[in-house]
């Protein structure tokens, strides 16, 4: 693991004459860039981190499973939700590790069809977030009702003894569909990109389980060209059509609001908006995860600050699309002379959810105008911090839109108010536990940045132009 | 030829991805068609060197999107219209608007299953067992070394003559793969 580390953080210093720091440190060669991260993998000890922090999530996964045990027990009324207020921090949190999830497929689909090598060192690990994301996101569906065994069936068309089938014309519906086919083919995604890393740690590890499992996980690859050709093609063709399908998934589910009639849930701003805050929150993730991973196992080499940067551009420009959509919002409901929307938005600003709503502004649309300075985007500790402030912004957005719309609705009759219990509380704490232990799982078990293609961004993967044709 | 029995092929071993497209080249010139080559990341020079065709895979891909467009739709048709008619707000049994966002999933998620199942199929994996993997040395193929396998299927196949040509591409070195 001592390899040789270069100044990447002075990014005057890393590529001569253009400022600009490179994807990969120079130094590396095919030999040393696959032990560096096999190694983190094939190691018998992992470092002491590792254990603090799978430890501690295995500890919260524990509330998790108490507090899913409780409910199922007692049922949703030992939730805050009531009437009118029954939508409440299940589909809070479920809205917002989808969007957390929406990061991934965006590295590994639009980047690639974009070219765009810098998403090597981090496409890996932002495709596995995504996916345990998404099993964070799917639990609360599940849940919601409190008696999940009924789920089956208003949810997933197949023939029961009742002869009952789902409402296909009810957007919770197309959201089953939307949400199945984002983990299916984000699954996918991910696995076709293991299997080559899968044959080297196969060819590399020393234990006979090691050898074994790896060996079976890779399916017999052997690194043959016609195999490559076919497995580019098949890469290429699942990036093509994860994006259209990114694009769809926060789409469908803000249909889940935006076909109700509720006010501040009934507006058409609501699909592009709650894509760009799924990229926003993704990318904000990402850069929450990426920054102590790379300190801790000193992968400074392959994730440099040519990545965070980028990413903190990402974050500006999506950030500044989600702005866009508080402010049309706002205006709209103004503009649009509706009395209910007006309310409903003044309600918003200034009525008994004022502070979470300012709170929201704060975190999503004053901290992120820090990142238009180099400054900001180059000092890897504020860059820290402001990826966990959007982190909690984008919840609260979620929170905001849901409980402000549904506790003032058209009738001051049928007002009330929501505020979360200890077991709302536990639950998504928990889910946080549940998404950082299978993080830390995985990146004991599988090599967290993809090998074969940090080979082939190296310098030495190059072959002379004269060679290609006969 | 003559197909010896025990013998694979031969092997040879180069030390960088220049070396062994133009191996590669050379080879095909030569006339060998039973061969594959064997390199860490892909290279996409080598398919063609090779001589290798363009793959079938994204006709593959584009039957499964069909099948997801057209069995997605007809289950939402057949359930809503035909088993399980529902009045629900008035909306007709058939409202293809509303069918829309499930047909779109569906086209993705069979496609994309026939894409990396295609991929699979195509290439022969899962193998359990490959010849290629009895030579010690190819376990470096999946880290830094690149490999070029001359089939005794070949016609032009001959365990001397063959040696002596892959020698005379100047590799690290040339082996047997037994069978």
């Amino acid at each position: 693991m001592a390899e040789s580390i270069v100044p990447i953080e002075d990014p005057s210093q890393a590529v001569v004459g253009t400022g600009v720091p490179p994807v990969i440190a120079p130094g590396y060669t095919f030999g040393s860039v696959t032990d560096k991260i096999s190694s983190i993998v094939l190691t018998r000890k992992p470092p002491i981190g590792w254990w603090i922090g799978f430890l501690t999530a295995f500890a919260i996964v524990n509330v998790l499973m108490i507090s899913i045990t409780y409910l199922l027990v007692k049922g949703t009324g030992i939730w805050g939700i009531n009437i009118p207020v029954g939508w409440g921090f299940a589909i809070v949190n479920f809205v917002w590790w989808i969007g957390i999830g929406h990061a991934g497929t965006l590295i590994s689909a639009i980047l690639l069809l974009l070219k765009q090598t810098w998403r090597t060192s981090i496409n890996r690990f932002a495709e596995a977030m995504t996916l345990f994301a998404v099993s964070c996101a799917a639990i609360f569906p599940v849940i919601h009702t409190g008696r999940p065994w009924l789920a089956a069936y208003w949810l997933f068309p197949y023939p029961n003894t009742m002869g009952v089938w789902p409402q296909f014309r009810s957007p919770l519906i197309w959201d089953v569909f939307a949400v199945s086919t984002y983990a299916t083919v984000s699954f996918l995604f991910w696995f076709v990109g293991l299997i080559p890393d899968l044959a080297t740690l196969r060819d590399r590890s020393q234990s006979r389980v090691g050898r074994v499992m790896y060996g079976v996980l890779a399916m017999g690859w052997r690194g043959s060209a016609r195999h490559w050709h076919r497995y580019e093609t098949a890469y290429l063709l699942l990036a093509g059509l994860a994006t259209p399908l990114v694009v769809s998934v926060h789409t469908v589910v803000s249909f889940d609001f935006a076909i109700a009639i509720v006010p501040g849930w009934h507006t058409t701003i609501f699909p592009p908006y709650f894509v760009a805050g799924a990229i926003y929150s993704g990318f904000a993730m990402v850069l929450t995860l990426s920054i102590p991973i790379r300190a801790i196992y000193g992968l400074e080499d392959f994730i440099t600050m040519r990545h965070l940067q980028n990413m903190a551009k990402i974050l500006l420009v999506t950030g500044l699309i989600v702005a866009y959509g508080y402010m049309i919002e706002a205006f709209i409901a103004w503009y649009g002379g509706n009395t209910y929307e007006a309310f409903m938005i003044w309600n918003r600003m200034t009525g008994p959810y004022a502070p979470v709503y300012w709170s929201l502004i704060f975190c999503n649309v004053i901290v992120p105008q820090a990142l238009w300075f180099k400054r900001v985007r180059t000092h890897v500790p504020t860059l820290f911090v402001i990826s966990l402030i959007v982190n909690v912004g984008m919840w609260l957005e979620r929170f905001v839109i849901v409980v402000t719309s549904l506790h003032r609705d058209f009738l001051p009759s049928a007002w009330g108010m929501y505020s979360p219990t200890i077991w709302d509380w536990a639950t998504y704490v928990g889910t946080i536990g549940l998404f950082l232990m299978l993080l830390f799982l995985f990146l004991r078990f599988l090599p967290m940045i993809s090998i074969f293609e940090m080979r082939s961004i190296l310098p030495e993967a190059k072959v002379d132009e004269d060679l290609r044709v006969i | 030829m003559a197909i010896r029995s025990g013998i694979y092929g031969l092997m040879a071993e180069f030390d960088d991805p220049n070396a062994l497209v133009a191996a590669t080249h050379r080879a095909h010139r030569q006339g060998y068609r039973r061969m594959d080559a064997y390199s860490p990341f892909p290279i996409e020079e080598l398919h063609e060197a090779l001589g290798g065709r363009h793959t079938r895979l994204p006709l593959v891909a584009l039957a499964g999107g069909l099948l997801g467009c057209v069995g997605g739709y007809a289950l939402q048709y057949w359930v809503s219209a035909i088993a399980y008619p529902l009045n629900v707000g008035g909306k007709p049994f058939h409202s293809w608007p509303a069918f829309i966002p499930v047909t779109f999933e569906c086209t993705i998620l069979v496609a994309a299953l026939f894409a990396v199942l295609g991929m699979l199929g195509l290439n022969g994996l899962p193998m359990p067992y490959h010849a290629v993997f009895n030579v010690p040395r190819f376990a470096l193929a999946s880290r830094n070394r690149f490999f070029l396998c001359i089939e005794a299927t070949d016609e032009r196949f001959d365990v001397e003559g063959t040696r002596r040509f892959l020698e005379s591409l100047s590799p690290r070195e040339v082996t047997t793969v037994g069978e």
